[in-house]
This record gives C-alpha cells, sequence and structure tokens, in this order.
C-alpha cells in the first residue's frame, strides 16, 4: 500500500501503466517494478528455483534473489530482470518466472511436497545408473524443472554499446563516503569518475530518515550532486562497477533504456572498460537475513529495504509490519514505519539487553522469531519470548535484520580475502587488497554516516596527494554518528526448513548435511549445496551459510573463510561485452578495388583472412562451379586470364644493408640480385620449418619491394620488423608496408603480353622483360610497376598501379581479355592452375614441413647463414624418413584433401600410415584429377601405386606417385 | 589512350551525419612514410626544419603551413601534404603509401564520446591535444587517430574503409539516439 506523504522519488501525479503477469497495472513515475507491485500489495512475485515455492521482494537493490521477472517479448525477451531495480515505464510487460501454468498455481509446486528426499546431494546420489541416462534423461527432466527465466534463443534486436573511460580517479559508489571521496580529490584537482548503481546519488541515505548539516540527507545529496557536476566530476548514475582486473582496469555496466520499442535505437546498456590510476571503494553494506523456519514466506524481507521502500516510494508492503533484529539498526525500521502510520505489530529483538530505540511498539527483547504463517504471503509470525513462551503476532510483512555486510565484493577480485571482525560480525576488506585502491564507509565496516562522510572525504585527499597534488581545504559535515551493537544470530535453532539462500533453495539442513558428508570446505559446500550461485551470487546468502558450516564443522567463522569472489559483480548480458561484434561489426572486412566489379559479374565471394576474393565468375550456360571453373583455367592457358592479386602481403623494403638484411631473412642469397629482377625466395623460422614463400623484387640499387601470401601477410611484417629491431639494428634497412597503396593484377596467359601492350605506353619485348624481370612502366597514362612472374606456369605479368586507379584497372583488364577470348579467373581456377603446376601454398607449408620436405633444400644456401639454418639440419628434419613433397594422380576417383596415403595392399589403420594429401583439383588441362602430398621418401618412390582412404568421407582410391610438376615440367610455357 | 578514373578510399560511403557530428572524408595527397635509417634522425630533423617543418616527438604531429609530420610508430613519420624532397634518400626511406590510407574526418562538439565507444585511449583534449597522434585501434582494426584543429582525423587501411565507415556510424547513431532520449 501507498502510505501519505512519503515517496522521495515517485511523482503522484504522473501514473505509469504496465502489465504484471497479463495483468494491467498502475504505478507512478519514479517506481521500480518491485515498489510498484508492493503498492498494490502483490506479494507473490516468483517461484523458487528448486522446490517452486511462492516468493515475494526481498531487498530493494541489485542483491535480489527472489523478485526475478522476464520482461520483453521474441527476441527482446530478457530473463532474471531484478524487479527491484527495474525502473517502472509506460508500457513495461513482465512476467514471472519458473512456474506452469501460473504464478498462483504452480503444479511444480508438488516438488515441495517432496522436499525431504530432495536436499543437498541428492541428484550426485540419485541419478548415478545406468550411466547414460544422466545426460539423456535426468539432466534435462531436471533442467526443466529447476530453473530461472529463460533466453528467447533469438539474436538479439536491441543495440549495445561499448565504450572506454579514464580519469586519475574512479570512486565506485555514491553514497556519503563516494560523494565526499569525489569532492575531495576534485577539488584537490584529480580527474575523477564517480559510478553508482542507482540512477541517483546518495546511496543508503535516499533510504533512511537522519540529517547532515542539519538539513534531511536526501536534500543534502541532491545539493552535493550540483557541487560534484560544478568541479568537473563525471557522475556516472546506473552504472554497476561490474569487475576489477589488473593494472587498473575496470568493468562497468551502465543501463541506459528499459524501452522495449523496436523503433528507439538507444542502446539498452553500455560496458565500460574504465582505466582509472586510483580507485576508492565506497559501495556501502548489504543487510543480511536471519535464517528460521519457513523465512521465505512472500513479505519477509530485509529490514532495511522496509525503509527504502517507505522513504523512497511511499510504500509499505502490509498494514501490520513486523521487525525482527539482532542490532540497532533494525529499530529504525520500526521507528520510521511507526512514525508512518503503518501499525508495527512487534519489534523482536535476540539480544536479551536490546533498549528499544523505535518509541511505542510492541517491543520483545531476547525474542526470536520462530516460524512463518501464509503460504503464498505472510499472515502472521510466531516468537518465542525471553523465557520460552510462544506467541503468534499478526503481520502482512515482517522486517528482518541479521545484521550488515559491507560490499567488498570489488576488493577481492584479485584474489585477496577478506578478513573477519568480530565485533562488527563481518568480514572487512583488509588494506592494499587491489593496489591503488581505498575502501572507505559501510564498505570498510565504518556503518554511520559520520564515519562515512570522514573517510570519504580523507580517501578523497589521500589519492589526490598520492598522484602529486596538494591537499585542498575539505570541510566534513556533521552526521549521525552511532554504534549499531550487532550481535550474531545466523539461525533460529528448531525444526523444519530454514532459508539462508533464497534463489537456490538452500537451508540450513542442507549445508549442516554437507558438512555431515565431509564437505567441509566452504568451496565444497557451495558446490554441493549451489549456495551462492546464479544470478545473486549469493550476496545476501555467504556470510550467513558461512556461519551455519563454522558451526557444524566446529570452526570459527575466520578459519572457515570465504569462497572465491570473482567478476561480475552483478549479472552482465554478454550482448553488452560483445556490443557491435555481431553482423557487420564481428570482424573488419578488407575489399579489393575490384570487389564491386567482381560481385557485379556474380562472383561468390570466399574470405581469405580478413579479405574477400572472388571464387569464379560464372558465365551463362554454366551450372556448377566446375564449369565455370574448368572454361577458367583453359581461358588461361589457351588465351589470357586476368586475377587481382592486391591481397598478397607486399612490403618495401630500402636501404643500403637491404640485400643482407634479405640474406638473413631469406634461406637462399638475395644480396646477389640485379635492379630490376625478381626471385622466389623461401623464409624459414627460428625451428627451422617452412614460414612463408614469395618473390622479392629488385626495383633499384637500394629499393626493394617483397610479397608475402595474403594470409602471412601480417606474421611476415612482424617478423621482419622483429629481426629488424633484434637482430639487425645498425643495418641500415627499412620497412613498410605497402599492400594497400598497390592494386595489383595478375595477366596471364599466351595472349598476356599482347593483351598489356594495347594498355602501356611502351610495348614489352623479351629482351627488356624476359622471365623474372621488373621495372616501372605506365600504364594508361599512370605510372606503375610490371613484374613478370608466373604462379599459374603460363606467360605472365603482375600489373601493379596505385590503388586509386585499381577499379578502373581492372575494368580495363578484363575488357580487353574477354575481347582476346579471356577473361576474369577467381580462386578456384587459380587454385587448379597452381596444383598443375605443382606450387605450394599454406596447404603445403603448414608450419610443420621443412624446405628439405618441398624438395627445396638446396634453396637453403651453403654460402650464408640464414633464420632457422642450423635448427633446420636438426638429425630427423631431412632424410629418408620424411614425408616428402609429391604429386598423386588418380587412377579413378577422387583424392579428397585429408586423405591418408597407405600401400595398396596395407589395411589403413594409422600404424601404416605413409603421408596425406593437402591440395586436389580436377584437371581440365590433363584431363584427369591431380593431388598434391606428403609421402614417406617420396621423391624416390615417381611411379609407384599408392592407396589413398579418405576414412572421413568413406573414399578409396588408387594413385599413382607423380613429380609434382605434372604440366609443362620443363616450363616452357612460363618462358615463351 | 583514355586515363584511368581514380578513386578515393570511401568512395559513396561518406559524408554521414548523425546528431552534432559529420564523418567525411580527407584526401592529404600525397602521403609518404619518413623512416630515417638508424642514427640519421637528427640529420631528417634538420632537412625537415629547412623545410619549414620538424621531426615529431612520439605520440605528435607537426603541422605548419608547409605541411605536416605525424609520428606513426618506431623510427617512422607520416609526411602529408607534400612531397619528400629526392636528397633525403641518403638518409631517409621514402615511401609512397598515398594510396595506402583511406582518412575519415570526424567533426561535431563532443566527437571524444563517439571515438570512446571504438578507441581505447583517452582522447579528451587534455589527454589528447591538438596534434596528438595515436596508433590504437577502432573496434577491430589498428588506426592512426590524431587530433587536427576542430576535429579528429582517423587513418585506416583503404581496404577496411567500409568497416571503418560502419563502425563509426553505428557509434555516432547510437549516441545520437542516447542524446536525443534525454
Amino acid at each position: 500500500m501507498r502510505v501519505e506523504g512519503y515517496g522521495r522519488e515517485i511523482d503522484r501525479a504522473q501514473p505509469v501503466g504496465y502489465r504484471f503477469d497479463g495483468v494491467s497495472r498502475r504505478g507512478l513515475l519514479g517506481d521500480t517494478l518491485a515498489s510498484a507491485l508492493l503498492a498494490e500489495d502483490v506479494r507473490l512475485v516468483g517461484r523458487s528455483f528448486k522446490y517452486h515455492r511462492p516468493r515475494g521482494v526481498l531487498t530493494a537493490g541489485s542483491e535480489e534473489p527472489n523478485a526475478l521477472v522476464t520482461v520483453g517479448r521474441g527476441a527482446r525477451q530478457d530473463p532474471n530482470v531484478r524487479a527491484t531495480t527495474l525502473p517502472l515505464f509506460d508500457g513495461l510487460e513482465a512476467v514471472s518466472q519458473n512456474r506452469w501454468p501460473s504464478l498462483d498455481f504452480d503444479a511444480m509446486a508438488l516438488t515441495d511436497l517432496a522436499a525431504p528426499f530432495l536436499g543437498a546431494g541428492f541428484y550426485y546420489k540419485t541419478f548415478m545408473w545406468p550411466k547414460a541416462f544422466w545426460e539423456k534423461l535426468y539432466e534435462p527432466l531436471i533442467r526443466r524443472a529447476a530453473g530461472l527465466g529463460a533466453l528467447s534463443g533469438e539474436p538479439i534486436e536491441e543495440q549495445y554499446e561499448k565504450a572506454f573511460g579514464f580519469c586519475d580517479l574512479l570512486v565506485i559508489g555514491g553514497g556519503p563516503a563516494g560523494i565526499m571521496a569525489a569532492l575531495a580529490a576534485a577539488a584537490s584537482g584529480l580527474d575523477v569518475i564517480l559510478a553508482d548503481e542507482q540512477d541517483r546519488l546518495g546511496g543508503r541515505l535516499l533510504s533512511e530518515d537522519e540529517q547532515i548539516d542539519g538539513q534531511p540527507a536526501h536534500l543534502w545529496v541532491a545539493a552535493q550532486a550540483q557541487a560534484l557536476a560544478g568541479a568537473g566530476v563525471r557522475v556516472m548514475t546506473g552504472t554497476t562497477v561490474t569487475g576489477v582486473y589488473d593494472q587498473g582496469s575496470f568493468g562497468a555496466l551502465e543501463r541506459i533504456s528499459a524501452t522495449q520499442d523496436p523503433a528507439d535505437a538507444t542502446p539498452v546498456a553500455c560496458f565500460w572498460r574504465i582505466a582509472a590510476r586510483r580507485a576508492v571503494l565506497a559501495a556501502g553494506a548489504l543487510e543480511r537475513p536471519i535464517a528460521f523456519e519457513n523465512n521465505d514466506r512472500p513479505g519477509v524481507m530485509l529490514a532495511g529495504a522496509l525503509r527504502s521502500y517507505l522513504h523512497r516510494w511511499g510504500v509499505a508492503p502490509g498494514r501490520r509490519v513486523a521487525v525482527f533484529g539482532n542490532n540497532d539498526d533494525a529499530h529504525r525500521t520500526a521507528r520510521d514505519l511507526a512514525a508512518a502510520g503503518v501499525r508495527v505489530s512487534a519489534l523482536v529483538d535476540a539480544r536479551p539487553d536490546a533498549q528499544n530505540l523505535a518509541g511505542d511498539v510492541p517491543f520483545y527483547p531476547g525474542a526470536v522469531v520462530t516460524g512463518t504463517t501464509g503460504r503464498k504471503g505472510l499472515t502472521g509470525i510466531m516468537l518465542r519470548k525471553q523465557g520460552g513462551a510462544q506467541i503468534r503476532v499478526e503481520a502482512q510483512a515482517l522486517g528482518v535484520s541479521g545484521g550488515w555486510n559491507p560490499t567488498l565484493h570489488l576488493a577481492c577480485h584479485l584474489g585477496r580475502k577478506p578478513v573477519w571482525n568480530p565485533g562488527l560480525a563481518a568480514f572487512v576488506p583488509g588494506d592494499g587488497m587491489v593496489p591503488g585502491m581505498r575502501v572507505v564507509g559501510a564498505a570498510r565496516g565504518a556503518f554511520d554516516t559520520a564515519s562515512a562522510l570522514a573517510e570519504g572525504a580523507e580517501a578523497g585527499l589521500a589519492m589526490a596527494e598520492a598522484l602529486g597534488r596538494r591537499r585542498a581545504d575539505v570541510a566534513v559535515p556533521q552526521a549521525v554518528a552511532a554504534g549499531y551493537g550487532i550481535h550474531a544470530l545466523w539461525a533460529v535453532p528448531g525444526g523444519g526448513r530454514a532459508w539462508l539462500d533464497f534463489q537456490n533453495d538452500v537451508t540450513v539442513k542442507d549445508v549442516t548435511q554437507a558438512a555431515a558428508e565431509n564437505y567441509r570446505s566452504v568451496e565444497h559446500m557451495k558446490r554441493y549445496t549451489t549456495q551462492g550461485m546464479a544470478t545473486d551470487q549469493g550476496k545476501s546468502s555467504n556470510v550467513g551459510a558461512l556461519a551455519v558450516l563454522a558451526d557444524a564443522t566446529a570452526r570459527s567463522i575466520a578459519e572457515t573463510g570465504v569462497t572465491t569472489f570473482r567478476p561480475p559483480f552483478v549479472p552482465v548480458p554478454i550482448a553488452a561485452m560483445g556490443a557491435g561484434a555481431q553482423g557487420k561489426g564481428f570482424a573488419p572486412e578488407r575489399r579489393t578495388t575490384s570487389d564491386a566489379a567482381s560481385r557485379a559479374r556474380g562472383a561468390p565471394m570466399i574470405e581469405a583472412g580478413l579479405w574477400y576474393r572472388p571464387s569464379y565468375f560464372p558465365r551463362a550456360g554454366e551450372t556448377t562451379w566446375r564449369d565455370a571453373c574448368d572454361r577458367e583455367v583453359r581461358m588461361v592457358r589457351e588465351s589470357v586470364g586476368i586475377c587481382d592479386v592486391s591481397t598478397l602481403g607486399k612490403i618495401a623494403l630500402q636501404g643500403p644493408d637491404t640485400g643482407a638484411f634479405l640474406d638473413l631473412v631469406y634461406a637462399n642469397m638475395f644480396s646477389t640480385l640485379k635492379p630490376g629482377r625478381v626471385r622466389y625466395g623461401l623464409m624459414l623460422r627460428e625451428d627451422g620449418h617452412v614460414m612463408d614463400d614469395g618473390t622479392t623484387a629488385r626495383l633499384s640499387e637500394q629499393e626493394w619491394v617483397m610479397t608475402t601470401t595474403t594470409a602471412a601477410a601480417g606474421q611476415v611484417m612482424r617478423h621482419l620488423e622483429f629481426v629488424q629491431q633484434a637482430y639487425a639494428p645498425d643495418k641500415a634497412v627499412r620497412l613498410t608496408s605497402v599492400t594497400e597503396h598497390w592494386a595489383q593484377f595478375a595477366v596471364a596467359g599466351p595472349k598476356a603480353r599482347a593483351l598489356l601492350n594495347t594498355l602501356l605506353d611502351a610495348p614489352l619485348d623479351d629482351t627488356r622483360w624476359p622471365f623474372m624481370a621488373c621495372g616501372p612502366v605506365t600504364v594508361c597514362g599512370i605510372a606503375g610497376r610490371l613484374f613478370r612472374i608466373s604462379f599459374s606456369g603460363e606467360h605472365a605479368y603482375e600489373v601493379a598501379v596505385p590503388a586509386r586507379y585499381g577499379a578502373a584497372l581492372f575494368e580495363r583488364l578484363v575488357a580487353q581479355a574477354e575481347a582476346m577470348g579471356g577473361g576474369a579467373y577467381g580462386m578456384e581456377a587459380l587454385n587448379v592452375l597452381r596444383i598443375e603446376k605443382g606450387h605450394i601454398t599454406h596447404a603445403e607449408i603448414h608450419g610443420r614441413t621443412t624446405a628439405f620436405d618441398i624438395g627445396f633444400g638446396r634453396m637453403v644456401s651453403a654460402k650464408k647463414d640464414c633464420i632457422g639454418k642450423v635448427l633446420s639440419q636438426r638429425p630427423g628434419l631431412t632424410g629418408d624418413s620424411r614425408a616428402q613433397f609429391v604429386g598423386l594422380r588418380s587412377l579413378g576417383g577422387e583424392i579428397p584433401a585429408g586423405g591418408h596415403l597407405f600401400a595398396e595392399e596395407a589395411k589403413p589403420v594409422a600404424a601404416h600410415d605413409e603421408g596425406y594429401v593437402t591440395s586436389t583439383c580436377y584437371s581440365p588441362t590433363l584431363g584427369e584429377v591431380r593431388a598434391l602430398g606428403f609421402l614417406t621418401n617420396g621423391r624416390a618412390r615417381h611411379g609407384e601405386r599408392i592407396k589413398m582412404v579418405d576414412h572421413m568421407r568413406g573414399i578409396t582410391t588408387l594413385c599413382e606417385v607423380t613429380d609434382p610438376v605434372a604440366f609443362d615440367p620443363e616450363g616452357g610455357r612460363v618462358r615463351g | 589512350m583514355a586515363e584511368l578514373e581514380a578513386r578515393t578510399p570511401a568512395h559513396g560511403l561518406v559524408p554521414v551525419s548523425h546528431g552534432p557530428w559529420t564523418l567525411t572524408e580527407e584526401t592529404p595527397d600525397p602521403i609518404w612514410t619518413l623512416a630515417p635509417y638508424p642514427g640519421q634522425a637528427d640529420v631528417l630533423s634538420t632537412a625537415l626544419l629547412r623545410a619549414g617543418l620538424d621531426w615529431p616527438s612520439p605520440g605528435m604531429a607537426v603541422s605548419t603551413d608547409d605541411g605536416r609530420v605525424l609520428w606513426s610508430g618506431r623510427d617512422q613519420a607520416f609526411l602529408l601534404g607534400r612531397e619528400p624532397e629526392p636528397d633525403w634518400a641518403a638518409h631517409t626511406a621514402l615511401t609512397d603509401v598515398s594510396d595506402a590510407w583511406c582518412v575519415l574526418r570526424l567533426h561535431g562538439v563532443g566527437a571524444e564520446e563517439v571515438l570512446a565507444r571504438l578507441v581505447p585511449v583517452d582522447l579528451r583534449m587534455k589527454a589528447f591535444p591538438n596534434n596528438a597522434v595515436a596508433r590504437t585501434l577502432c573496434g577491430h582494426m589498428t588506426v592512426l587517430v590524431t587530433r587536427y584543429g576542430p576535429a579528429f582525423e582517423i587513418y585506416a587501411f583503404r581496404s577496411m574503409a567500409g568497416t571503418l565507415v560502419h563502425e563509426l556510424e553505428t557509434a555516432m547513431a547510437a549516441l545520437a539516439a542516447r542524446r536525443a532520449g534525454r
């Protein structure tokens, strides 16, 4: 119900329409879903994870274990949203979870009747046999019966964002301590970010009736918000710092828009990565419940949460409210509710010597709550008075306070453990748990406002000083400084089920059972009972559970210790962390200058690294890729073909020592190469295996250009940079990637020269342009470069122009080729052409082959040293036992890449494996299936018959072992 | 013979506007890399001074009426808007990379906030003043970012122009929607 005269955050003049479980309801602007439901006396909001027990709102914050709802529909369905932090908006549709057919009548609630059999470890002990049943039967059944909300299974539609933030000081938490820290640091000259989970500053002050500097605390907060803005502090509200990482990195989730309107492009949330030189953790504290029988009824809430609902939203969850606590703080709930006119039916304090601080309310010192009534909503509590008398008290809501736990999670994210403070009955952070971070206020166990203000201000100044600034004069405001007089009480002894962890349905009995079965370590207990798992990560239950475990194992709480704190502090949607990385954002697309023209010709594009290259260029009448590929191969062999080869890595090398540098990085000799000539080069890794191959041209005395394979361009550049910096720092050589500057096209085939002569300003001839020549040319008036090199085995050139002319030159080349009976060819034809010629690619130099293996052993120059030379001479890397590069000719059937080679009569098992196939094609030139591969001692076995077995595809083919070069072995065509 | 038609890297992709921001293409023709050989940086620096320029310190650019020199990595800088003197080749590797880079200009109040969605370095004025340069990331791409006058310039590989525009436009649109919602 709403309470007149209360509700600092709601606007009573602005109703908001929403639906919960299909029922249209009304809340007020400023409400959360939880406050709106409680205002309409809706206490039952969900069903529990395992037993399907009716559950209601427990807290008023992100630690909520019970009030989880699913928001939105279809692809926008968002499960496990905490009703306590979900701002109400017009049109909000939320449904409860884990119930069928409805929240009010949940058929699975029958599970609760079987509870005596379903305690911790039940599944492990029961569903063991037969073995195969676990995965196929038991687990799916259990998963259907237990659980939280479900994802839609559809790709998300809503926008998420990622962003980077930077500051000198990150203040986590915008309560009294955080506000003072930020103000003091900013006044001392620091660049400050202040992040708070709630959508307004104030922290706990928003929920309390107290004074700061003589004015109501929430008004003081409003004034400080102005001061912070004036001081240049970047205030990020609605932003939860979710994790602490190395070197001052923090993750944070900013909730931006909860709207479900598909037309709204506003991101739903933004995942921030914040780099901060220092941090102040002022995250406050979380209240904890006390375990007693049936303490999970809807209406049983935390005492501090009742104050939040009263002061912030003007809501009391019932006409009669009881309070049960073990500390002075609980009395404030009774006091404030009574002052607001809510009938407080009992203030139960477990401390026998407690004084009533709540005024005129029924007060029971030395008493405990032993049970509750009301299945779907609390109707009353049973309490045992000092002396043992049992009475029943009517109440629709019960506020429970077992004390407060400092919110120290972030301080523990780098692996350090907090320390037990017996006086506070709480774990508190030690010093220096996170380098550069200081913990202040309630997060450090200083629970009163005066301490929080003072500690915050001091931390802000100290951080400024640590970063070389002078401390500003900062006045600490006056506020209440009161102790809280806690006396630990974790569980009220008695029969029945007393809940510790509401989210995972873990009771006191489950924890003692775990201890009895020797799961004594807190980590083992957690896994055995599931206590502390799922979305709330045991924020309300962890300390209570381990206190019960300590008791059951006759150890102290300090000895028992805590489980590991890990990021994230609150659930973070994967969609937020991966924001922008779906669809086109998944990886950069690299497009050549001929990309649009290739697509316009209908070429299917294939990915090569990040590049897109045309697979083939289909023509009318061609029904399969093979038709197009075969035609393109014949075209190159018989007339002329054009292929964009711009994707190959191109590295410009300059300087007088370039030749010597290349001698070091290439296995073969380069310093002897004459200007105007190109040489094929082979590069080894340090370990002696082949790294990459390609051609390097010497354009002039000091200017060279190296080509690398498309896929290895980055790797080769990195390698060369490393060699230059580490092994040849004094050599006068410099490297620049020019891959992107040049558009380069292969012009291959018997008519290649004739074609080029139509475009070049000066015609080509054999004297000036023999095979492996290079030099400057003028193409259609544009200064370019020409290389007479060939991957196809035909008379061929590669012509390069600055990339701005690439699209135009490609069109010109293809048009001319088509006029001469040729045309563009794609990757499929390129692959066939090179297999026919026995040229290697990274299918062959796959990282485990040596120069010897591919038949290039003699290229490793004896006259000089090179990277990888010594290790390439290790025993076992050469000789008859090596699998050597061979050609394979099919004697009938396919030779798929990946197939393995066996002697004809051998059983095709691993022990008889003699090699494998790396590349395969149908050769239209030779009219047969041809492949390349590696075969033990293969070079000595040309002419032998061998059996290829592809176990995966179930293919067996007899092959003849041949030289890798199947077409034009003399190389007459390339020189002709 | 007809000359070949030239196309800029972001041909047909820009301009793009969202909120107060506009994204346009720059063509700072030509672009050369200057890489002095070991021990020759001072010689190049003197030569640059004579040409009205200077060798930039790491992370900075030198911008004068005679051209711009952008630090672009270890012992390397980009020379923009003018050809290098031929005699610099005696001490410096000179490479024409005019067509290798797609250069986009992001203009508008708070452009830092757009880039903060994509670029993991602090680009606010106090950390990244006029003529500051960073080799960094924009989404998944390696880029060079510089603050030049009232705008930012982002240099990415020419082949990635489409992705660069897509990433920047997505960030601009989301931030504009966010502001409109306030």
